[in-house]
């Protein structure tokens, strides 16, 4: 599927539209595609649609870096990786092809390969961004190792544009698996549990892991040899590998039930059963989807308990999406915020209230 | 320009009276090692970066993290600049001493509080040595993936204020990635904990933003490792070349091929033999370059993956491909890379160790480029290079007994971080900016993202008072290096393209 595309650079109308809100200190709504609009708490503000500006910039396989601009269709990303044989490991969802570059980077959402692989922001090297004084201004690079100043690109990944408009990132990239296999399991929770933690220290190589509906589903992926070796290992059903997908875009089952859905994420091997409603386990153990009518402050204590924190991903009446933060972090994310939006026009609210 | 602290152009330091906040400071840590003789002083006067030394006013050895909390808000409430330093074996002046500062030293912090082998993390306090961690571990079948060359000597702590790398960080990343939760001390005297034990927490990616921030944005008390199965199996090849641009391009090709190496170092001739002489290894003294490129993972994958890189590089010109056969051999590979550092030190009175990163393809060039740099400034260069990820250590041989040397060294030294950052490359990888890089990070960022990396400061410590002078210059220093740059006609590029 070639997606009909043509790459401009539409940065000098964004900075502008910057500039001007800096001025008349009127916030602005960042949005790519809008997939993500769902997530967070509602921003008041001029709309600035980030897909003007696309393309990607440069590629070289070779090098494992792609640098693209921010309004590029994700779906665009990944087709160009997977001609070259490659991927951006960390699966942020696509969204029904709506999701952009910008927004998968600024929000961090990743899919299930993500505790093997690491999240978005692992793979984020360097940026460009418009700040909140109307700059537009260039952080990191193109290569894998780069100490100098502080680490801005990985601090504006999943930061929601709340402390600057992204124009371009640039990403690490890697080779696609050379196999890959999945499998299915009818059994309990708690075996799985043991299941996964064997073959963790047996090395098999998982990409996946996802307990829902009473099974365990498994995905490995590798080189033939330890692929084929794993699977005559851990035996299961054979599992179609869309399923990953669908897990990924929330197409599931699962995500049609009407109560609210919670993302939980907590500490390895601390899922407290039973939970007030019903569960999908992804990330091994480590990412809970909850549907339940249980309060806000019933679920985010459960995963306080897990070591962990709870997002609300249909946030209404109220309900604040993300979890609150601790009083000290609060300040110093407030005081942060101040410092690189001091007008505080750049997608004000998004996160939380106080910035 | 010297690298003294100077504060007409670093900024203004309070002054205090050194008998006064001695006392003070007695009385406030009883518990605390408090150091100030002159001789007690001077094994502080320098971290790794031995050439750059001062004298702090006085030294703190505290052992718990309320003396820490303690210490920080006495500098806060008094005005006095504190320097955080680790083991102590920073390559980029980090933890250089300030004269008019207190140099808060965190190495009682030695204790691994605990290791969960289910959740394959480890929570140690920051003094712990980067090679303990794995070595506590390893009975669990489990290790902490960076390696920094120095790693039976660095400290945690000092790791993710550098975020340091090491010869495996092109498949296994950088101490960012490995790291799940920190507790700082922020300039207050508050606790702050970043990260989670989850895989990600609410709000900013401040642990993310704490990780390479070189003690400017608080001290760390307390780190939260990941720990990663150890690879069933491991193998090395070792490639010779006859030219160094073979080699380069045999790097793209093994990549290309979709193959990751666990670790994929070069070295050029001077290396190689310098590090024969001293270890032993078995390299190829003849050799224009050699390429080590270690292959991990399931047995049955390395094996494959062995076959597939051995004909890469016959393909791409090796003269000769030879593969470890045993686990004894693989071990005396990497000492011959792991020692190229003190190797190149028993052939050269000094050396001085740089550290650009560039892009792959952009390594012919530079060579070409430090090698006509050579010439021009009559100094050998030794190069080791961690290929896969594009960081490079030339290695500048000179004598500081030698009038003139040393500036000779310090002046290729700019100019191969100048190029990395004109190819599109930057003027560290890992070792950090220190009071080392201070002038080149006017080469790398405008006036407008200095600003911004001031204001990222300015939220974490308004006064100023963490290692002042250290990874971010000010504007004031970048113009007055600018302006001597340009008075010396030594910059060919005002105009310069940066990356």
């Amino acid at each position: 599927m070639q997606h009909a595309f043509e790459a401009i650079d539409d940065s000098e109308r964004l900075i502008e539209q910057v500039r001007c809100a800096y001025v008349s200190r009127s916030p602005v709504r960042i949005r790519g595609g809008n997939s993500k609009s769902f997530l967070g708490r509602p921003v008041q503000g001029e709309e600035l649609d980030t897909r003007s500006h696309r393309g990607i910039v440069s590629y070289d396989p070779t090098e494992l870096v792609i640098t693209v601009r921010a309004g590029t269709p994700l779906v665009l990303l990944s087709e160009t990786l997977a001609e070259a044989g490659q991927m951006l490991p960390c699966e942020p969802p696509e969204f029904q092809d709506r999701a952009t570059v910008g927004g998968a980077v600024a929000s961090g959402l990743c899919g299930p390969r993500r505790p093997w692989a690491g999240s978005m922001r692992d793979f984020v090297l360097g940026c460009r961004v418009i700040t909140g004084q109307a700059k537009h201004l260039r952080f990191g690079g193109e290569v894998m190792k780069n100490v100098a100043g502080y680490d801005m690109s990985r601090l504006l990944a999943g930061s929601f544009g709340c402390l600057g408009i992204l124009t371009e990132v640039s990403l690490k990239v890697l080779p696609s698996s050379r196999e890959q296999r999945s499998v299915t399991f009818n059994i309990s929770w708690a075996e799985a549990l043991l299941y996964l933690s064997e073959w963790r220290k047996d090395s098999l190589p998982i990409s996946g892991a996802c307990y829902v509906d009473d099974r365990l589903h498994v995905r490995l992926e590798g080189g033939a040899g330890s692929v084929q070796s794993a699977l005559r290992r851990i035996g299961g059903e054979e599992l179609d590998p869309v399923f990953w997908g669908m897990l990924r875009e929330q197409q599931l089952a699962f995500f049609k039930d009407p109560r609210p859905l919670w993302r939980l994420s907590i500490a390895r091997n601390r899922l407290v059963d039973p939970l007030p409603g019903e569960v999908l386990v992804d990330w091994g153990g480590s990412q809970l989807w909850l549907k339940s009518d249980e309060t806000a402050k019933a679920i985010r204590h459960i995963a306080e308990a897990a070591d962990g924190h709870a997002t609300c991903f249909t946030a209404r009446d109220g309900t604040e999406p993300f979890h609150p933060l601790e009083v000290p972090a609060l300040r110093y994310h407030r005081k942060l915020k101040e410092r690189l939006d001091p007008r505080a026009i750049l997608n004000p609210g998004r996160m939380y209230a106080d910035f | 320009m010297s690298y003294h602290y100077d504060e007409d152009i670093d900024g203004a330091l309070p002054s205090h009276d050194r008998a006064q906040i001695l006392a003070e400071l007695s009385a406030l840590l009883p518990g605390s090692e408090i150091l100030h003789e002159k001789e007690d002083l001077r094994p502080f006067e320098c971290d790794g970066l031995s050439s750059y030394r001062a004298t702090p006013m006085v030294v703190v050895l505290p052992e718990t993290i309320e003396e820490v909390q303690a210490l920080l808000a006495f500098a806060s409430k008094r005005q006095v600049p504190v320097v955080a330093r680790g083991a102590g074996t920073g390559l980029s002046g980090g933890a250089l001493p300030l004269e008019k500062g207190i140099l808060l030293v965190m190495a009682r912090f030695k204790k691994i509080i605990s290791i969960d082998e289910e959740a394959c993390v480890a929570r140690v306090q920051p003094g712990v040595r980067n090679l303990a961690i794995s070595q506590a571990a390893a009975p669990f079948g489990l290790y902490y993936a960076p390696d920094p060359s120095s790693q039976i000597a660095c400290s945690i702590g000092g790791n993710v204020a550098e975020n340091s790398g090491g010869v495996h960080c092109l498949k296994y990343g950088l101490t960012v990635h490995n790291i799940q939760k920190l507790t700082i001390v922020t300039v207050d005297g508050e606790l702050l904990t970043l990260g989670s034990d989850a895989l990600d927490c609410p709000g900013f990616d401040l642990l993310a933003l704490f990780t390479g921030s070189e003690g400017m944005l608080g001290v760390i008390v307390e780190v939260t490792v990941k720990l990663l199965t150890k690879p069933q199996s491991a193998k090395v090849l070792l490639a010779s070349f006859d030219n160094v641009e073979n080699a380069g391009r045999a790097v793209g090709k093994i990549i290309g091929a979709g193959i990751i190496p666990g670790g994929l170092e070069m070295m050029d001739n001077l290396a190689i033999r310098a590090a024969e002489d001293f270890i032993h290894a078995g390299y190829p003294v003849d050799a224009e370059a050699i390429l080590l490129c270690e292959l991990d993972g399931a047995e049955i994958d390395v094996l494959e993956d062995c076959e597939r890189v051995e004909a890469i590089l016959q393909a791409a010109g090796a003269t000769d491909v030879r593969l470890s056969r045993d686990e004894e051999e693989r071990q005396r590979f990497w000492a011959g890379r792991k020692n190229a550092f003190p190797a190149v030190g028993r052939i050269s009175p000094d050396y001085y160790c740089m550290d650009g990163t560039i892009p792959r393809r952009e390594l012919p060039r530079v060579l070409r480029g430090i090698s006509e740099l050579s010439a021009e400034y009559g100094l050998q260069v030794a190069n080791v290079f961690h290929a896969g990820d594009g960081n490079m250590h030339p290695l500048i041989l000179f004598d500081a007994n030698t009038p003139g040397e040393t500036e000779r060294a310090e002046g290729i030294g700019a100019r191969i971080l100048e190029l990395c950052v004109e190819v599109g490359g930057s003027i560290t990888g890992e070792h950090g900016v220190g009071r080392e890089k201070i002038n080149q990070m006017c080469a790398q960022f405008n006036s407008d993202e200095l600003s911004l990396f001031h204001a990222v400061k300015a939220a974490f410590d308004p006064a100023g008072l963490l290692n002042p002078g250290k990874n971010i210059p000010t504007l004031h220093r970048c113009a007055e290096f600018g302006s001597m740059h340009v008075r010396h006609g030594e910059l060919a590029f005002p105009a310069l393209e940066r990356f």
